[in-house]
């Protein structure tokens, strides 16, 4: 079973902290790689927040094929950081020859445009990059996004953690918001696009457990969105059900799990919106997702949210200090990362509940 | 020159069922002449050689009398269909039918210069491709299993015209979504309908049996099964009665009995379940209907409208060559007519052009097409020639699969819901039938043999009587002779339909808890595995050896 974890602070941490929430639940995920998301930065990235940070783990031939297609499409560099790697022999990685985390400015043409174009555009690079990288098998493309910034990796994720010098926080790598998750996926050959966390156009999700409707899901969304490619995962879907959701419907986040874990039909007859909530579920049947879950995801605006299976097969906690809130599968990271907090206001989502933390920190419930 | 003109007569041994007689335990009652209803045996007077003694010590002499026996005619007429009537009702084990390898009936019966009709039972096709498809993802450790008795599963499927997510008329209120405009209509309903059987291929008391059995599902056990009535209308009583809710109203292209449920609109209580409109079945595709004048009884006469005549139904409907016309004057003046209130499917008979049918449905720019109901090779219950029955026609698994995947292709799966029939539950497993199809793609399947079966019905694939074109079915369901309908017991019969829904219901939980789900898996192709290449590659389900 998977294990994952999001952090989101008012002050900047180090991704260390993402180790620190992970590592204890290290009896449910089984050291087969590491993956994070962070938003919200600060340290080297601090004063790029609004330019689109490319997160990128290629070969040689693949930064050339990059750097040649970024310029020919008018994107201009703005900044670049390179992690400087530890390569310490006998280490459990199997590390690509370059990471990439750069900014750029938007193409002459975007620079005045609206927000839309420019999250399509970024889409539309980002498929590119990755089409044009995969054809050839020559790296990964991540994520581009402004104050955006993704890393996977395969192996053991203290070996990981090494290898990119995570353990030391030397400041340079700082953020507001975390999303986190240790281990690979096993139901599909491990590659690194298989790694939660995932990312579409500000939206990032993790998930554990399993989605049984996987096939389902799938079909239909291949069809809602040229942004719905890949489907290394079966909790891939996850993720594209709340961009569908909140970026294409603009529904207002609450309808998430009524899409996802819809009410039994007896409880709508129950419902003074049972009219909205009947047309939900036939409409967006094939959006629906069976089997033990929980989803961590990470909003364009910074909030968090989660929400389990309407079973509540799998379990997830939060549990905050006033200046830093965690959400972890098991309570035993959220000790190590906010240990003064107190454990007696810790949640635990029940089945039909959905919890959004803001930006300011709040914590919101809602029962669906 | 008698030996000549005698080649050419019909023997026991050219009928397909010999009438096996013990004399010597024959009491001559004579319930077994009374129960053939084919007529098919006779009280006869033989001369026979008999040893008899009238002494008081035993003086054996040999003479000749004439006794009584029970004799098989041997006429193509009165062929026996091997229903064992006879055998069910001799006190004495003295009499029962037993198949005949050397039949010559299909030459015989052709004599007429007619094509056979029998019942809607297919003989030939024997090999079924769900029987070779199991349910292969099982959820073990990473996604566990739920309980089948525990957990709480939503068994339902869609009938209606199903709007596209970015095409529903919400708007945003103060953080929630509000219905603005209205929506085709859909009803959420179990996902095994009870197929059309009209009033009239059925008897009265064996439609009376479905009836029931539905009510009874839907009052005392919540489940929402809906039953079509078939062409030919419906009693009166019942359309102006709550239960009409229960009811789906089919329109053919005889439109039997339509008069009456028009004028029955304005006193209608409740909106019936929904409208069928049928265009093909399984059973006779590309064929109408028939209801032979023998099954034309008074009150038949009287619900349709019809003197009493063969009531043939046209192959088409007269006035609609294509589906753009069927879609805009029959679903348009059918949705009117109810207001736009009631969902309003077509049902057709699979076939190669199945997909080329469905694609245009999806297309319907009024989006009030609310199901496709695609009736395989093995469907249909009611009179059919049998050359129909056995060689015309295409078999539903393949063709809803393939709807189901060109819908995928466009995004639009689940928009017009599916429903299949034709051949489900023809194994009497029709939980485990119904679970494949959807996973599939499926919405929903119907049946309608399986019922008459649990109604009493002995007719088999093995040829066994399949006379319900004669009027003349032993076991009272589909004749409107009032003798022989009385042989129905119509509680047991509705008790025996829904006590297998009961059981079917166990069984759907039992193949949706192993794989983890909680709400139908339509779609769900990845559940299912076969064994068999070909129908591997043809359905895109997992092959496994
Ligand atoms: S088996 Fe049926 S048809 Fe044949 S003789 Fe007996 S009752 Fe008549
Ligand atoms: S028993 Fe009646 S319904 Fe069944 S096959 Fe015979 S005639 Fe038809």
């Amino acid at each position: 079973m998977c294990r994952i974890g999001a952090i989101k602070s008012k002050v900047a941490f180090h991704p260390s902290q993402a180790l620190r929430l992970m590592l204890p639940q290290q009896e449910g995920h089984d050291n087969s790689g590491f993956a994070m998301v962070m938003q919200d930065l600060e340290g080297v990235f601090g004063q790029y927040k609004d330019k689109p940070l490319l997160s990128l783990a290629c070969t040689q031939k693949g930064a050339q094929m990059v750097e040649n297609y970024m310029e020919a499409h008018n994107f201009t560099r703005a900044y670049e950081w390179v992690p400087k790697l530890n390569r310490k022999p006998g280490l459990d990685i199997k590390a690509m020859p370059h990471y990439i985390f750069r900014c750029y400015d938007y193409p002459e043409q975007y620079q005045n445009a609206a927000q839309a174009a420019k999250e399509e555009l970024l889409l539309d690079t980002r498929l590119a990059l990755r089409a044009m990288l995969e054809k050839e098998d020559q790296g990964y493309a991540f994520s581009l996004w402004p104050d955006v910034l993704t890393l996977k990796e395969i192996g053991d994720p203290r070996d990981i953690a090494v290898y990119f010098r995570l353990w030391d926080d030397s400041g340079e790598l700082m953020a507001k918001n975390v999303v986190v998750q240790c281990r690979q996926n096993t139901n599909y050959e491990i590659v690194r696009y298989a790694a939660h966390p995932f990312f579409i156009q500000g939206y990032t999700l993790c998930a554990n457990g399993e989605n049984t409707f996987y096939t389902k899901n799938k079909e239909y969304q291949k069809s809602l969105h040229r942004g719905y490619i890949g489907f290394e995962s079966d909790s891939q879907n996850f993720l594209y059900t709340l961009h569908y959701v909140l970026h294409q419907l603009k529904w207002p986040i609450k309808y998430y799990k009524h899409v996802v874990t819809p009410l039994p039909f007896e409880e709508i007859e129950k419902r003074p919106d049972k009219a909205e909530l009947k047309l939900i579920r036939q409409s967006l049947g094939h959006l629906e997702i069976n089997g033990p879950n929980t989803i961590i995801g990470m909003l364009p605006n910074n909030s968090l949210i989660t929400c389990c299976d309407s079973k509540k097969l799998r379990p997830v906690v939060i549990g905050g200090d006033g200046t830093t809130i965690a959400i972890s599968s098991e309570v035993c990271g959220l000790n190590v990362v906010v240990p003064d907090r107190d454990p007696a206001c810790d949640v635990y989502p029940d089945e039909r509940e959905v919890v959004v933390i803001t930006p300011d920190l709040e914590v919101q419930r809602w029962k669906q | 020159m008698e030996t000549v003109t005698k080649t050419q007569d019909v023997t026991f041994n050219d009928l397909p069922w010999k009438i096996e007689y013990s004399p010597e335990r024959c009491t001559m009652c004579g319930s077994c002449v009374a129960a053939c209803t084919f007529k098919a045996i006779e009280a006869a007077v033989e001369r026979r050689s008999v040893t008899i003694s009238t002494a008081h010590v035993p003086e054996p002499t040999q003479t000749h009398r004439a006794i009584p026996v029970i004799k098989q005619k041997n006429s193509v007429a009165n062929f026996c269909r091997g229903c064992g009537m006879c055998e069910k009702v001799c006190p004495n084990r003295a009499i029962r039918p037993v198949r005949n390898d050397d039949s010559r009936l299909n030459l015989l019966a052709r004599g007429g210069g007619n094509p056979i009709k029998r019942g809607g039972r297919n003989n030939l096709i024997k090999e079924r491709t769900l029987d070779k498809i199991v349910i292969g993802r099982i959820s073990q450790m990473t996604d566990p299993s739920l309980d089948s008795e525990r957990h709480t599963f939503d068994i339902l499927a869609p009938f209606g015209r199903v709007l596209l997510p970015g095409e529903l008329p919400f708007s945003i209120d103060d953080g929630d979504l509000k219905l603005s405009d209205w929506t085709p209509p859909v009803r959420w309903i179990y996902p095994v309908i009870f197929s059309d059987m009209s009033v009239g291929a059925l008897s009265t008391r064996a439609w009376e049996a479905v009836c029931l059995a539905t009510a009874y599902l839907n009052e005392k056990y919540d489940m929402p099964v809906r039953m079509c009535s078939g062409e030919g209308g419906m009693p009166v009583q019942l359309m102006k009665s709550e239960y009409l809710k229960y009811m789906i109203i089919q329109i053919a292209s005889g439109h039997f009995g339509w008069n009456r449920i028009i004028k029955a609109m304005p006193h209608m209580k409740v909106d019936p379940a929904g409208i069928l409109i049928k265009i093909g079945q399984g059973a006779k595709p590309g064929d109408g209907g028939l209801l032979p004048a023998a099954k034309v009884a008074e009150h038949i006469q009287a619900i349709r409208g019809v003197p009493k005549a063969d009531l043939l139904s046209p192959p088409n409907h007269q006035g609609l060559y294509s589906i753009e016309e069927s879609v805009q004057k029959m679903h348009m003046s059918l949705n009117a007519a109810f207001k736009f209130r009631v969902p309003v499917a077509i049902k057709c008979a699979a076939s190669a052009t199945s997909v080329s049918v469905y694609n245009n449905l999806l297309r319907d720019p009024y989006k009030i097409c609310g199901g496709f109901f695609l009736d395989g090779i093995q469907g249909g219950t009611g009179a059919a020639n049998e050359v129909s029955l056995d060689h015309t026609g295409h078999p539903v698994v393949s063709k809803v699969r393939e709807c189901y995947i060109a819908a995928v292709k466009q995004g639009r799966q689940g928009q017009i819901p599916l429903w299949a029939g034709g051949g489900l539950g023809l194994t009497g497993n029709a939980a485990a039938d119904a679970f494949k199809m959807i996973c599939l793609g499926a919405n929903g399947v119907f049946l309608g043999k399986l019922l008459i079966q649990l109604c009493g019905c002995i007719g088999n694939e093995e040829s066994r009587c399949n006379a319900c074109n004669t009027g003349l079915c032993p076991t009272g369901i589909c004749t409107q002779d009032p003798r022989l309908v009385r042989r129905l017991d119509v509680d047991k019969a509705a008790q025996n339909i829904v006590d297998y829904m009961l059981a079917l219901d166990a069984e759907i939980r039992k193949m949706m808890a192993p794989i983890g789900n909680s709400s139908l898996p339509v779609g769900r192709s990845d559940a299912l595995v076969t064994t068999d290449k070909a129908i591997a590659d043809k359905l895109a389900i997992q092959y496994s050896c």
